[in-house]
This record gives C-alpha cells, sequence and structure tokens, in this order.
C-alpha cells in the first residue's frame, strides 16, 4: 500500500510534466509557428484594433447588416465569455413563445418551404459564426435595400461568402455573418 | 431522413471500420510488449518513468494489487486537482484573474474528471485557470483514460491466461498507455484541429470592438492540446461551456468529423485487441458488430427525429425542411449534429456540439438511452469494453443454459461467483441512476434546479444521474447542476460508476484468470458469429429496457406525445 | 421401480398430495429459499392487509381484493409446481421404503463364526451374515464366500436375477434383494442408515437435494434482476409525484410482481427435481444433482469395448487352416478343444463347426479318459490331454509357438500371416495344435452391438468424443474402433492407462465421463467428472462413482449426458422466456398507470386493453396462470435435439425468446377481453 503511494505520486508528477508541459507546449509550438493566425484565434483587425474573431460570431442589429441567429450566450446575446444556448425543451412554452415572437416579428422575405429555422432557433454556442445561405438570401432585400446596392451584388456577396460541406458530405452550407457584413462594409464604404 | 444524412453516418462507420484494426492491433502490440514503430523514441522515456517513479515493470500484479494501485493512483490524481483548484488564485497562468472554486464545485469537478466524467457544473471560460485547466484538468484527461484503458486490458489479460495469478503491471499499462497510445495520436490529432482553427495560446482574453461599436471580449487559451485528448480520451470536458459548440474548440464540419472519429477509434480498436489478445479475432469482430449495430441504430433514430423537428414550432411558419435546428449550429445542422450526439454518449465522453436538452423528445432520449445502457457502444476508452464484458458474461451465462451447457467464456466457466460480480455491477449502476433521479425527482433541492417544467423536467434530473453514473459528462444543460444538492449527489454517482463498477469487474478478471481453459467442442455455444452479436445486442437492449423504461416512459416518451399534441409546460 | 414408471404428471394421487403440500410451504421460513416467489409473498401479504377498510383512501375493493388474490395466487402456483415434482419421487420413496422392511439377520459372530438372529439395523460395518435361499439380503455388502442367484428387483425393477457371487468383480448386494437360490456369505458394506436403499430413499424423495453450481449461479441472476426491478417500481413512485399523478402501492406491488422473473423462479426447483427423476426413471442412481448437470457438460466420453461397444464376447467366424490341413480336420480339432471350454468364445466355436461342417459336439465322457488343461492367464492355452499322450491345444499365437517349439515342433510361416491377417482386421486369432502339428487359425471377431454408430454419430453431433477402452492390441483395437465409428481409443489398457488418459483429457480442459464396474476402475471412476459405476459392480467402484446404473448398461450415459443438458436448458429457457415476457407486461401496465394524468400515453396502450384496472389484473393473471401452464414444460425438460450448439440455441431464442415477446400480448389481451365481458373489471 505503502509502495503503491509512493509510486503514485511520483508517477503523477512525471505525467504531470509530460502531459500537461511537455505535450501543450509541443502543441504550441507547432501552432505558433505553422498556423499562427488560426492558434491566436483567427482575430480580425481592422486600423490596429481588434474587431472580432473570423470564427466568434458577434451580433449585428443594425437594418443594414445580415442578421445573425438568436443568441444565449450572456444576457444580450454573442457572449463569448458565457458561451451556450438556452436549453429549452421541445415543450418548453419558453421557446414556444420565443419562437412565436420572432415568426410573427419576421418581416424579411420568406423562402417558399417556411421561414429558416436558423433564423428563429438560438445556436449551440451562442455566438455561432453562420448562417444558412437560406437565411442570408431572405435578408438581401433589406440588406440591398439600406445600403443602396443592387440586390444581385448583395447576392453574389452571399454566393462568395458561402462555405460548403466537408467532402460534400459533412457539415452544412453556411454564409459567415460577419464577413459577409464585412464586405458590406466595404462595399458601402468604396462608394 | 435524406441520402446525405445516411451518406454521413455510413461513411463515418467506414472510417470507423477501417481504423479498427491497425489500431487494435497496435494496441495489443503495446500492451504485450512488443515491438512497435515508436520504440526507440520512447522506450527511453519510459525506462525515465519508471525509474523515476520506482517502478519494477518486469513484476505483475494479481487482480486485487492492481485495483489497488489504480484506486491509490486516482486518489492522488483526486486530491491534487482538488487543491489547485482550491488554490487557483494563488498559481500562474491566471491571466483572467478567476477566483479560487467553491469547494463543493471543486470536489464535484476533481471527481468529475478523475472518473473519466468531465460533467462541468460549471462553466469553463469563466472559472478556472489557464493553470487549472491545463494542469489539473488536462492531466486527467490523460490517465483517466489511460487507467480505462489499462483495466480493460487488465480484463481482456484475465480472460486469454489460463490459470494465472497476475492480470498485469498498472503502473506499466498506465505508462505505455499514455506514451505509446494517447500522446502519439493527441500530437497528430492536435496538430489537424490547428489546421481548422482551433486555437493554442496562454493569451488573456482578447477584448474586440464589433462592427456595431460593441464591446465582446474573447476567452482565449491551450485549447488544440486539450480539445484532442478531450475526445480521443473519451472525457468531454471542454474548455468553453459550449464545448464542441463553440468554434474555437470546433471550427469546422471537418474538424468535427476529426474529433467524433477520435471518440470512437480507441474503443473500436480495442474490440480488435480483445480478439487478438484472446486468439479469437472472430469474437472481436463479434463484439465490434454488436456495438456497431446499437451505433447506427441510434444514429438512424436520433437523425431522423431530429430532421423531423417540433410540428409546434412548424405550425408557426417555420421550414419544415430545416428540422430541430434550436441549440445546434448551423455549420453542423442537423446530421452532424445528431451523429455527434449518438456517438458522444455511445462512448462515455461526453463532449457536445448542440444541446441535448433542446433536442425532440425521441431524439434527446437517444442519448439518455445511450448512457442508460452502460455506455458500452464503444465506449468510453476502455470502460466500454469492459462494461460490454460484463454483458457478455450475462449474455454467455444465459446463452449457456440453453445450449445445455454450464455457460463458458472463450473456455473459462462463468460461475456463480463471476455472475454474482457481473450482477453487482448492474445493480449499482441501476441504484446509482434510478434512486439518484428519483431523489432528486421528490425534493426540491432536485426540482428546483431544472429549466424546463413537466416531462422535460423530470428527463434533466435522470439525464443527469444517467451521465454521472456512465461518466459521461453531457448534461441536458438546462439543469442547473451548480448548488451543493447536485455536486454532491452527482459527484457521488461518478464516483460509484467508476470505481464501484471497476473493483467487481477486476474481480472477474482475477476469477477468470485463475480458471482452466475448457475445450472447445461442437457443444459450446460459439461467441463469434451473427448469433452471439444478436444475442449481445439483445442482452444489452433488454437489461436496459426493462431497467429504465418505467422512467423513460414518464421522461421523453410521454413528452413525445405531448409534443404532437402540441402541450407546453 | 417399473410399476412407478407408469405414473403420469398429474396422477390423482400425486395432485392431492400437491395441493396439500403446496399450502406447507407458504411458510416463510420455506419460502425465503425462494427470493423471487418470497418477494411475491411479502407482496401479496402488503395487498392483503391495504384491503383493511380505512388503511387507505380510494379503495377499488373490486380490483385490489382481485390483485390480493391472484398475487396469492401466483405463490400458490409456484408451491403446487414444487410439490408436484416432488410427488412422484415421494411415491417412489413410499415403494422403497416397502422393500426396506425390518428383516432379521443371521450375523456370524466370532472366531468360530456362531449364528445368532439380530435386527438387521443392528448390522455395522465388517459383521458377517449368512443369507440362503428365499431369504432377504439383510445390507449392503460383499459376498466372501459361495454363489447365489439374486433377485435385485425391489431395486432395479428387473426380475430377472442375477449371479452373486465371492470374489471378482459380481460379489456386490444390496441390502432388500432377495437370495433366490444356494447360499452366500455377505460382509456388510455399509453403517445403519447409510444402505444403499436408505440413500436411494432420500435421494428420490429430494430430502437431500442441494442446489447445483448452475442453480446457484442462476439463483444470483435472478435475485439480481429481481433487485433491479425492485429499484425500477419503487423509484416509479417519486417519479410519478413528480409527474403529477399517484400511483398505490398495490398497483406498485402489482408491477413488480409482474416484471420479476415468477415464470423461472416459481419453475426453478421444480425443474431440478424434474431432471433428478428423469434420471431416475432411466434406473440410474445420481448421488447429486451436481453429478447429472456435470453430465451436460461431458465432452469425452470413455467407453470400455467389450460389453458396451462390442457384444460382450468374441465369435468364431471362420476356421482357416494350415497348409496341408483340411478345414473340417481344423474344425474339428477346435472343437475338441473347446468341448470343455465353458466361456462364450468357446462354446461359438462348437457352434461354428457344426454350422459349417455338421460336426456334431460330442459329449466329454465318450472320449475316454482325458484331462481338461485350463486356460490360465500365464500359458494363455487350454486344451486336453488325452490317454495316450495326444495333446490338442488352442490359445494365443505367441503361446502357442512358444508351446510348439518346446516339443519340437515347428511353426508353419503361413499361419503365421493368417494370424497377422486376421489381428489386422480386428480379429482374434487362436492358433490350433494337435500335438507337433499346427493346424491352423480360428477366427474370433467382435461383434460390434447394432446402433452404435448411429449413437456415436448422435455423440459427435453433440460435442463429446468417443474414446473407446480395450485391452485389445492397438491394431485390433484400431479396427474396432473404425467399424464402431469411436473418435479415438486406447488399446492395451491397464486401469493405470485409463486413470492417466482421464488426467490427461481433463488437463486439455474436458469433462470426462466414464464406465466401470471392477475393483480396479475405481480409482478412474473417482477421477473422472461423471463416473457411472454398474449395478453389477463391485462396492468400491459403486463408491467411487457418483451414479450408479441399476440396469448395468454403460450406454445409458449417453441418456444422462441428455438430460444433463436438458437440464440446463430447461432453466435457460424459462429464463429466457420470463425475462422476454416483460415487454408485453410494460406496455400492459405502464400507459394503465398515468393513462389519468397523460390521456395522451394511450398511444403506449398498443394491446387496446379495456381499461387501467382490467390491463393490470390482465397483466397480474396472465403472470399466475402462466406457472400452471408451464409445469408440464418444467416436467418434461425442453427437448433436446443434438444440432450443435449454434443451432440450438437459434431454435431455443426463436421459440422462448421471441415466442416469450409476443405470447403474453395474446394472453394477456384475451384475458382482458374475458374480464370486460364478465364484468369483473
Amino acid at each position: 500500500m505503502f509502495e503503491h503511494i509512493k509510486i503514485s505520486i511520483r508517477i503523477t508528477i512525471v505525467l504531470l510534466v509530460i502531459t500537461c508541459g511537455l505535450y501543450p507546449l509541443a502543441v504550441w509550438g507547432i501552432g505558433q509557428a505553422f498556423f499562427h493566425d488560426k492558434a491566436n484565434g483567427s482575430l480580425i483587425t481592422r486600423k490596429g484594433k481588434v474587431i472580432g474573431s473570423e470564427i466568434i460570431g458577434q451580433n449585428f442589429a443594425g437594418e443594414r447588416f445580415f442578421h445573425p441567429r438568436p443568441s444565449g450566450a450572456g444576457t444580450d446575446g454573442y457572449d463569448a465569455t458565457a458561451s451556450g444556448g438556452t436549453n429549452f425543451g421541445p415543450t418548453s412554452k419558453k421557446l414556444l413563445d420565443a419562437i412565436t415572437d420572432r415568426t410573427t416579428k419576421y418581416t424579411d422575405t420568406k423562402p417558399a418551404g417556411g421561414i429558416p429555422a436558423d433564423a428563429v432557433t438560438a445556436s449551440c454556442s451562442g455566438v455561432d459564426p453562420h448562417i444558412s445561405p437560406e437565411n442570408a438570401a431572405s435578408q438581401t432585400a433589406r440588406v440591398a435595400r439600406a445600403n443602396g446596392l443592387p440586390p444581385a451584388q448583395v447576392d453574389n456577396m452571399i454566393r462568395s461568402r458561402t462555405e460548403h460541406r466537408f467532402l460534400g458530405v459533412y457539415g452544412e452550407p453556411r454564409v459567415n455573418v460577419l464577413l459577409l457584413n464585412l464586405d458590406i462594409q466595404d462595399a458601402t464604404t468604396k462608394k | 431522413m435524406t441520402t446525405l444524412e445516411l451518406l454521413k453516418i455510413v461513411i463515418y462507420f467506414l472510417l470507423i471500420l477501417a481504423v479498427t484494426k491497425p489500431l487494435g492491433l497496435y494496441m495489443k502490440r503495446v500492451f504485450s510488449k512488443e515491438k512497435t514503430f515508436l520504440d526507440p523514441l520512447l522506450r527511453p522515456v519510459e525506462r525515465l518513468v519508471y525509474r523515476v517513479s520506482g517502478v519494477d515493470e518486469t513484476k505483475e500484479h494479481d487482480w486485487k494489487q492492481y485495483t489497488i494501485a489504480m484506486l491509490v493512483f486516482s486518489a492522488v490524481g483526486l486530491l491534487l486537482t482538488y487543491l489547485i483548484e482550491r488554490i487557483q488564485h494563488l498559481l500562474p497562468l491566471n491571466p483572467d484573474k478567476m477566483g479560487a472554486v467553491a469547494p463543493d464545485l471543486a470536489w464535484n469537478t476533481a471527481v468529475s474528471f478523475t472518473t473519466n466524467t468531465n460533467w462541468q457544473a460549471y462553466s469553463g471560460e469563466s472559472t478556472m485557470s489557464h493553470f487549472t485547466q491545463m494542469v489539473g484538468l488536462t492531466f486527467h484527461n490523460f490517465v483517466s483514460a489511460a487507467v480505462g484503458i489499462a483495466l480493460a486490458i487488465a480484463l481482456i489479460r484475465g480472460i486469454a491466461r489460463v490459470s494465472a495469478k497476475t492480470i498485469g503491471n498498472f503502473w506499466v499499462d498506465l505508462t505505455r498507455c499514455t506514451l505509446w497510445v494517447l500522446l502519439p495520436i493527441c500530437l497528430a490529432a492536435a496538430t489537424l484541429l490547428l489546421s481548422q482553427g482551433v486555437i493554442q495560446n496562454f493569451h488573456p482574453s482578447a477584448e474586440a470592438t464589433t462592427v456595431e461599436g460593441k464591446v465582446q471580449k474573447i476567452p482565449q487559451g491551450p485549447i488544440a492540446s486539450q480539445e484532442a485528448i478531450k475526445e480521443l480520451g473519451t472525457n468531454g470536458g471542454g474548455f468553453f461551456n459550449a464545448n464542441s459548440g463553440f468554434p474555437y474548440e470546433n471550427p469546422t464540419p471537418s474538424s468535427n468529423l476529426l474529433e467524433m472519429f477520435l471518440i470512437f477509434s480507441l474503443g473500436a480498436g480495442l474490440c480488435y485487441t480483445l480478439g487478438s489478445m484472446t486468439g479469437k479475432l472472430r469474437h472481436g469482430w463479434a463484439v465490434f458488430w454488436a456495438m456497431s449495430i446499437l451505433f447506427l441504430a441510434g444514429a438512424f433514430i436520433t437523425t431522423y427525429a431530429e430532421q423531423h423537428g417540433n410540428p409546434m414550432h412548424q405550425r408557426l411558419g417555420v421550414a419544415t425542411a430545416d428540422g430541430n435546428m434550436e441549440g445546434k449550429e448551423v455549420r453542423f445542422g442537423i446530421g452532424d449534429s445528431a451523429l455527434f450526439a449518438t456517438i458522444t454518449t455511445d462512448a462515455s465522453c461526453g463532449a457536445v456540439n448542440a444541446w441535448h436538452d433542446s433536442f425532440t423528445p425521441i431524439g434527446g432520449s437517444v442519448p439518455l438511452i445511450n448512457m442508460m445502457l452502460g455506455e458500452v457502444i464503444f465506449g468510453g476508452v476502455g470502460a466500454g469494453m469492459y462494461g460490454m464484458i460484463l454483458f457478455i458474461v450475462l449474455a454467455v451465462f444465459i446463452a449457456g443454459l440453453m445450449v445445455g451447457r454450464t455457460p463458458e467464456y472463450l473456455g473459462k466457466k462463468i460461475e456463480a461467483h463471476d455472475v454474482k460480480l457481473a450482477m453487482l455491477a448492474v445493480l449499482i449502476l441501476a441504484f446509482s441512476v434510478l434512486v439518484g433521479s428519483a431523489v432528486a425527482a421528490a425534493t426540491a433541492a432536485g426540482t428546483s434546479s431544472t429549466l424546463n417544467a413537466g416531462p422535460h423536467g423530470l428527463s434533466e434530473m435522470t439525464y443527469a444521474f444517467a451521465s454521472a453514473t456512465g461518466n459521461n459528462g453531457s448534461a441536458f444543460a438546462g439543469l442547473n447542476a451548480n448548488t451543493k444538492f447536485y455536486n454532491i449527489a452527482l459527484a457521488l454517482s461518478m464516483f460509484v460508476g467508476r470505481f464501484l463498477m471497476i473493483i467487481p469487474l477486476m474481480g472477474i478478471a482475477g476469477s477468470l484468470a485463475a480458471k482452466k481453459k475448457l475445450a472447445d467442442t461442437a457443444g459450446t455455444f460459439p461467441v463469434d458469429g451473427p448469433l452471439f452479436t444478436f444475442l449481445l445486442v439483445a442482452m444489452v437492449l433488454i437489461v436496459g429496457a426493462l431497467t429504465y423504461f418505467p422512467v423513460l416512459s414518464l421522461g421523453p416518451y410521454v413528452e413525445h406525445f405531448l409534443m404532437n399534441a402540441g402541450k407546453v409546460f | 421401480m417399473s410399476a412407478q414408471k407408469k405414473l403420469s404428471l398429474f396422477d390423482p394421487a400425486i395432485v392431492r398430495r400437491a395441493l396439500l403440500d403446496s399450502v406447507v410451504k407458504l411458510s416463510p421460513r420455506r419460502m425465503m429459499k425462494n427470493p423471487v416467489m418470497f418477494l411475491v409473498e411479502v407482496g401479496a401479504v402488503l395487498t392483503t392487509i391495504l384491503l383493511i377498510p380505512g388503511l387507505s383512501k380510494h379503495v377499488d375493493y373490486l380490483f385490489q381484493t382481485q390483485i390480493t388474490l391472484w398475487l396469492w395466487a401466483t405463490v400458490f402456483f409456484a408451491n403446487f409446481a414444487e410439490a408436484v415434482a416432488e410427488g412422484r419421487g415421494k411415491a417412489q420413496a413410499d415403494a422403497l421404503r416397502k422393500a426396506k422392511t425390518e428383516t432379521t439377520a443371521r450375523r456370524l459372530s466370532g472366531p468360530e463364526r456362531k449364528e445368532e438372529q439380530v435386527a438387521a439395523s443392528q448390522l455395522r460395518k465388517g459383521d458377517l451374515v449368512v443369507v440362503e435361499a428365499s431369504q432377504i439380503i439383510p445390507g449392503d455388502g460383499t459376498v466372501v464366500e459361495g454363489i447365489a442367484s439374486v433377485n435385485e428387483s425391489a431395486i432395479t425393477g428387473e426380475s430377472a436375477p442375477v449371479i452373486r457371487e465371492a470374489g471378482g468383480d459380481r460379489s456386490a448386494v444390496t441390502g432388500g434383494t432377495m437370495v433366490l437360490s444356494d447360499r452366500i456369505v455377505v460382509e456388510i458394506t455399509s453403517e445403519p442408515g447409510q444402505t444403499f436403499i436408505d440413500r436411494m430413499i432420500k435421494l428420490v424423495e429430494g430430502a437431500e437435494r442441494q442446489k447445483t453450481p448452475n442453480e446457484i449461479a442462476l439463483d444470483i441472476l435472478l435475485a439480481g434482476l429481481t433487485i433491479v426491478f425492485l429499484f425500477a417500481t419503487v423509484t416509479l413512485k417519486p417519479f410519478a409525484i413528480y409527474s403529477g399523478s399517484d400511483v398505490s402501492v398495490t398497483v406498485l406491488i402489482a408491477l413488480l410482481v409482474c416484471l420479476i422473473p415468477t415464470t423461472i423462479g416459481a419453475l426453478l426447483s421444480a425443474i431440478g427435481i424434474a431432471g433428478m427423476d428423469r434420471v431416475l426413471q432411466h434406473n440410474i442412481l445420481a448421488m447429486s444433482g451436481r453429478a447429472v448437470e456435470a453430465s451436460g457438460d461431458v465432452n469425452v466420453l470413455l467407453l470400455d469395448k467389450t460389453g458396451t461397444i462390442t457384444l460382450g464376447n468374441r465369435q468364431a467366424v471362420e476356421f482357416i487352416a494350415a497348409p496341408g490341413v483340411e478345414a473340417s480336420t481344423l474344425a474339428e480339432v477346435a472343437q475338441l478343444s473347446s468341448l470343455a471350454d465353458e466361456t462364450p468364445e468357446g462354446r461359438s466355436i462348437v457352434i461354428l463347426a457344426k454350422e459349417r461342417f455338421g460336426l456334431r459336439g460330442r459329449e466329454l465322457k465318450t472320449l475316454g479318459s482325458h484331462s481338461i488343461v485350463p486356460f490360465t492367464a500365464k500359458t494363455r492355452m487350454s486344451g486336453i490331454d488325452f490317454e495316450g499322450g495326444r495333446a490338442v491345444r488352442k490359445g494365443a499365437t505367441d503361446s502357442v509357438a512358444e508351446y510348439i517349439h518346446s516339443i519340437g515342433g515347428t511353426f508353419p510361416e503361413q499361419v503365421q500371416q493368417d494370424v497377422s491377417r486376421v489381428a489386422s482386421e480386428g480379429g482374434t486369432p487362436l492358433v490350433v495344435a494337435d500335438g507337433k502339428q499346427v493346424l491352423g487359425t480360428i477366427y474370433l471377431k467382435d461383434i460390434v452391438k447394432g446402433g452404435m454408430k448411429e449413437r456415436f454419430d448422435r455423440l459427435r453431433m453433440m460435442g463429446i468424443r468417443t474414446v473407446m477402452i480395450t485391452g485389445d492390441n492397438p491394431l485390433t483395437a484400431a479396427f474396432i474402433a473404425r467399424e464402431a465409428g469411436v473418435d479415438d481409443f486406447l488399446a492395451q489398457a491397464t486401469p493405470e492407462d485409463k486413470l492417466a488418459l482421464i488426467r490427461k483429457e481433463q488437463a486439455k480442459g474436458n469433462l470426462v465421463a466414464m464406465t466401470g464396474d471392477g475393483t480396479n476402475d475405481a480409482p478412474a471412476l473417482a477421477q473422472a467428472d461423471v463416473g457411472m459405476a454398474m449395478n453389477t459392480g463391485t462396492q468400491p467402484a459403486k463408491e467411487a462413482g457418483n451414479m450408479v446404473d441399476l440396469d448395468s448398461n454403460p450406454t445409458k450415459l449417453i441418456e444422462v449426458v441428455e438430460i444433463g443438458k436438458q437440464l440446463l436448458m430447461t432453466r435457460g429457457a424459462l429464463t429466457t422466456f420470463s425475462i422476454a415476457n416483460d415487454v408485453a407486461k410494460y406496455f400492459a401496465i405502464i400507459p394503465a398507470l398515468f393513462l389519468v394524468t397523460f390521456p395522451e400515453l394511450q398511444a403506449l396502450n398498443i394491446m387496446r386493453l379495456a381499461t387501467p384496472q382490467s390491463a393490470i389484473l390482465s397483466a397480474v393473471i396472465f403472470n399466475a396462470i402462466i406457472i400452471i401452464a408451464l409445469i408440464p414444460l418444467a416436467l418434461r425438460g425442453v427437448k433436446y435435439r443434438p444440432l450443435g450448439a449454434g443451432r440450438i440455441l437459434r431454435r431455443n431464442l426463436l421459440i422462448y425468446g421471441v415466442g416469450g415477446v409476443i405470447i403474453p400480448f395474446i394472453g394477456i389481451k384475451a384475458i382482458d377481453l374475458l374480464l370486460h365481458a364478465v364484468h369483473l373489471a
């Protein structure tokens, strides 16, 4: 027994050094050397200031931007330090109320198949950087109008920011909201 | 269900199928101390580990010594983590100045990571310092996984050996598993994850001023290294509260595929190791197929239910084709979320890329049932295998009787002693899940934490105890588990589910190792064909269904009918 | 025991006695031995107490009374099953006791062997008694003097007398059997109360029945499942309260009783008793249930060649004359040399000579003055010396060759070849000589019993390898082994070889069964996992084995193996059936429990049972009645077919697993319709 305790303590220390010291440092080294931007958070800087991360969603409420999904992260949504969803269950009255609210207030173009589900449901992380292409398309008219851009150009921007399935199978087609909105911003400031 | 969703499941399965033999064979070689291509690199490290720790690698343990060594080692790690959490404010690598973790939460978390559960009653990004995440938690991600695999290997040795006293050396198995199996795969996987955008740095949170002019704090940290072992070791504890749903942990569909792949790979490989070490490859494959059938069935059901969506919402004009997107990320959609949920609960991983709490009743019942079945569908690394062997013992017992022979498993007679130990483990698990959730359902301390009312609330509580007992760690996360009651009760369940299950199983290992091997004849029930696979599947389902049908019918099943009838709570 | 064999499963006398016993067995102390049924009894007591007015609110008396009655019925039916199984044994025990009526013994005491009359019950081990014609042998013992024919029908049910004589392997006698002729002196070998008949009575009554290893393991499994279901039902109460509905204790008990494996729990001991009983009906006395169970596991069977695989004796089938000798001359001399040979082989030579050459066997006394040279193990020859120096001999080849050389004759090359041919064909050659001249060879052949090949094929399909044990040379042994279809043989076997073979097979992980009767078989019988001694065998042999075959028919080992397998299969099948039944019971009871709170659960009521009460009641009634319905199966056992384990399992899974899922759906629905029709629910 005493022998076991002695070995336990020693081997714990050795394995700590290997798995919690050497291993993460090795991964850190690889990351910093080969994937520097990504390993440091895929942050986007404009005029020397960090405006967000390419892969972390942020909120857009203004008429001229594409709106991301409803968010359950933090009290105002899109709080990356309080990631999470609503956790409302399928028979939750609060969820039904929220969705009723969002569908009745839905002013964008309704596609033939119905309102895109991602437009009225909260994501898992609360910082979902994407919306579905259908969701984006239904916002085209509003965004084009608000920015004074031709809808076709906005559609083109959506198309160029649409990411596709991995190997044609995994994942879903999606549009990165932040990048798309930056495109919109660029297009309007250039004008 | 669309063809595409079918393909996601099938291609994933084929990937696992493809890796089963090479990984299984590799593990067999590692634990039998046969030559591997990594020996030149790792043998010196291994010898150093033994020299520093005072391990005699030539000595073997009997089942009691093996178990005691494992328990002592786990206890040391448990105390270490508790200590780190309690004094993290005094320790380095705490750029966001996190305070000490409260005692009950610290205890719960220490038990949680020691038992390979990674139940997180806290939200990672706002509670734990980088040091705690890296040292206190990542350490367990490695060693609790290594312990699980070591135990499975010891049990397999027990089956394979004849009239033997010993079942291996715990320290050697632990070390070799960490060095040969976990670390190399993790390094490769972490690199791939980095390429997809998973972060690895020691910066404090980044402060961004968003396009619309608001401030967004974006936490940073050493995630890629933790993410790889989190999936490979079926730990599941995320750096972030949203776990693999958070883009920094799981940024793309391909990182998602990789994570799913990591979760099953070692569990599947161990099926081959079982076959290879016992000299009955076909038996190993029969077990593999039993697990596969259960996995595929679960994946299809969850995907179907999630794709079918919530009729109440669809009546409001939400696109029927989109399915139930509440709590899911757009990049994963229905298919990759449902598949991930099935995999993470088949294995005792518990990482999530979508909120199971927001799944449809049937879609959410599959993860719940997966855990109730004992997570034997590939399962937690090692734990899935030794859990499945429990069912194998029971299945061959009944099958043996039905063919008119004293039941035997690979030539070892299954006697009263072994049945007693196997039943003890089954009983302990059922007790922990059922009695735990019953106490929660009957007390205000239990019910006041539920987010959702009605049958879904019962599902939340049951899910918590099933997850803790099964050492899964995923949650119907609406439940506020960071209360005294849940921190203590669930810590107890995790403890019971891990250690009180291991002790009887190691008893079986010792008992089987000591037995003579009986000759194989035409009268012996073959454990290597489709019939055995079928029997094993039936055994797992029957024991699970009979134990949990009442509570399931009051939880997800009745909720399913209520949802269709348009009732809300 | 022939008279008792005719008792049917449900003989009115047995049923009457069993009904009474079932009530006695309700005593909690007895019920405790069976945890599953004990729990049912506790449940029945609880529901009975709950019927007392004022103890609980909203009592639906018609419903609760019916539940209570059916719970008691469930316990009663289980007891009845056990009592019926014991019934036949008890009837047999009664018959045996009659054979054991108090007899007086003529004990010889002191060195001068003075005869005195004592009661048989006073005989001790080592006493000598004398028994004469038409007297009952007062105790188990060994004949030490004399020879007698004995009627052993009291034990074996076989009325043909058997010969018992001092010395050799036919010396054992059993108390309670009757000497028909002559006088013998018997040394008593058992203490009072421990005689063969005493042991037999205890065995058939089941008084000393101990649970077998597999039964204990199954008991643990069932107890474990019962506790799991206890968790499931007890926790249902808080879950129900959380869900806003209340379930009464009576209903929870009903659910629990339906879920726990009552079917197998009720029939488990009956299956065991009936298995022993079946062994007994084959006239085999198993000393323990463990032995019967072990025989189901046997995978190597050692069988003695002589008497088991072949007819007890070899027969002459051919005369092969030496060059220059007429076959008829050979036949004549062979016959002559065999006249004094009373062995079956000798007689077969006489008969063959008569058949082939019309030679009549002459009476010995017509041959004039002669002396008979008997066969001895040393000379391995026999024959007759006539007056005037003529000597005829027949015997083993080497012995005759040596004899011929010793008197100056030559052994023809051709005869040597004939001898080899006979041996290579599995026959036994006997060489005949008249004076110095070798006349030729008699071909003695082992005759394999009819139907043996089929039996061995059957054994092979069961996964059992047969090994033939013989004293013959390897050549002969191989030939017979091939002809009989055994898998292997051990030639020129000594008792030590036999023991070594058993140890070797056991070391390889095989379970070995063997039969034996001689004293020198005793160590091997004790070493074997299943050792079946012949009743004709010696006392040490009978004590070393764990079974005694009263008919002394070694091939019956095969039946015992099948009974052992049947025993396990019946338990496995009913366990599977019992567990599979639960699926339907859940579908009957769970929706019924919560229909008031959640009308939507009606969707789970796939049997469309009329009301919640009728649903619960139907499940409870089905659960009770299925016990009665399965008693015949439990007593007779699941039919065993030697199909190979995979096929047997598939078959049993289909019948008892899939059938076990489907049948209760039909049964419960039918009972529900009936209950509804007669307005009981």
